[in-house]
């Protein structure tokens, strides 16, 4: 691809228009920081791994959230034109920055961290031996390469209308954590997850997974909390 | 799990039975429609239908109470959404909506049965 491309870059004082030379190969974060380096030392924008790891680089895409350093301009761009926002559902602290405090708090509250199983009084503490092959590994392994750019989280409605709701990002997390034979806080993080702001928010609509960087299904992994929490107890009167 | 969290769980649990029940509640009422309007429908029939029938009240005791609280959780859960109604008030006012509707149902089954 050869010639100019437009970038209209909504800017935290407002929309501006950029230029930026046209090359083969160029990814979104290519052209971002082309603008930074030439047209714009001023620019914030935001990127760590340049390889798809960090989860750093997440921003709005031509209307649509993406992760721009995997994000091929050729792929994205309509009739030459890129329109760059910041990620939507979080706090923008200037330009193409959004704060992910809000985002990472969720995780917290959805219990997202491992918490090893105790082991009985007297006892050295040790994991269970859980092979890698094994029905319950994968299951855990279904959703555990999550980098937490917040694409999802900026694709859900949901989390648009209720800023409370965890979103998929954190309750994929906490699905991952259940699974995780070795794991000992599975009843406390079922509770953590449930209710209005929690899994039972969810519309089921997919645009998570539909979006989802690293192809996982927050979807699914939401729709298994429900069912779990359901079968485990339906009326909410103990138990987990 | 707190107080608050349960009932929100509750809620859910009874929107998805209640899914389910509406679901076969409506294939029933159809088919009977179905059935009833072959050779022409009166009120005499309806009647001669449902009047000193347990099955049917009972039938139609369960479809408006489904109706009720399915069409009452949904629109709590819209109106939360798009209009930010939260709250113990809202979800006061919602069950009472609910029930409201399911006796309203129901008072026409026992209607039916008793006429
Ligand atoms: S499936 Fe649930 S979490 Fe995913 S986008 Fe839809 S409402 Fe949000
Ligand atoms: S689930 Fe996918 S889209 Fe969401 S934060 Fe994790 S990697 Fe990003
Ligand atoms: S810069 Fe690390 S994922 Fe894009």
């Amino acid at each position: 691809m050869e010639g100019t491309l437009t970038v209209k870059v909504a800017r935290s004082e407002g929309p501006v228009e950029y230029q930026v030379p046209a090359r083969a190969n160029q990814t979104v974060l290519d052209v971002v920081s082309y603008i930074q380096r030439e047209l714009e030392p001023g620019l914030a924008y935001r990127y760590a791994c340049r390889v798809g790891m960090c989860g750093s680089c997440a921003m709005t895409v031509n209307g649509r959230p993406r992760w721009t350093c995997r994000t091929h301009v050729a792929k994205v761009a309509r009739r030459g034109v890129l329109e760059l926002a910041p990620l939507a559902h979080l706090p923008v602290l200037r330009d193409l920055v959004t704060d992910m405090a809000p985002f990472f708090e969720k995780w917290r509250k959805a219990l997202g961290h491992f918490r090893p199983r105790e082991a009985p009084e007297g006892e050295i503490p040790d994991f269970a031996l859980i092979p890698p092959a094994s029905p319950e590994r994968q299951q855990a392994d279904a959703g555990i390469e999550c980098i937490g750019c917040g694409v999802c989280h900026a694709a859900c409605d949901i989390v648009g209308w209720n800023p409370d709701y965890l979103g998929p990002a954190a309750l994929n997390r906490a699905w991952t954590l259940v699974n995780d034979l070795r794991d000992g806080a599975g009843a406390e993080r079922l509770a953590a997850v449930a209710g209005d702001a929690g899994c039972h928010a969810c519309h089921s609509t997919q645009s998570c997974t539909a979006v989802c960087v690293k192809g996982l299904d927050p979807a699914a992994a939401i729709a298994g909390l429900k069912r779990r929490i359901f079968w485990q107890d339906p009326f909410g009167w103990g138990g987990g | 799990m707190g107080r608050r969290m349960r009932g929100q769980v509750l809620l859910w649990s009874l929107q998805r039975i209640s899914a389910a029940v509406l679901a076969l509640c409506v294939i029933v009422h159809l088919a009977t429609i179905l059935w009833a309007v072959r050779g022409g429908l009166s009120a005499a029939e309806i009647l001669g239908r449902t009047r000193g029938s347990e099955a049917w009240l009972a039938f139609y005791a369960l479809f408006a109470l489904a109706a009720g609280l399915h069409a009452a959780i949904g629109l709590r859960a819209i109106a939360a959404e798009w209009l930010g109604w939260r709250g113990r008030g809202a979800d006061a006012l919602w069950l009472a909506a609910g029930l409201a509707t399911a006796v309203f149902g129901i008072r026409a089954a026992v209607g039916l049965y008793a006429a």
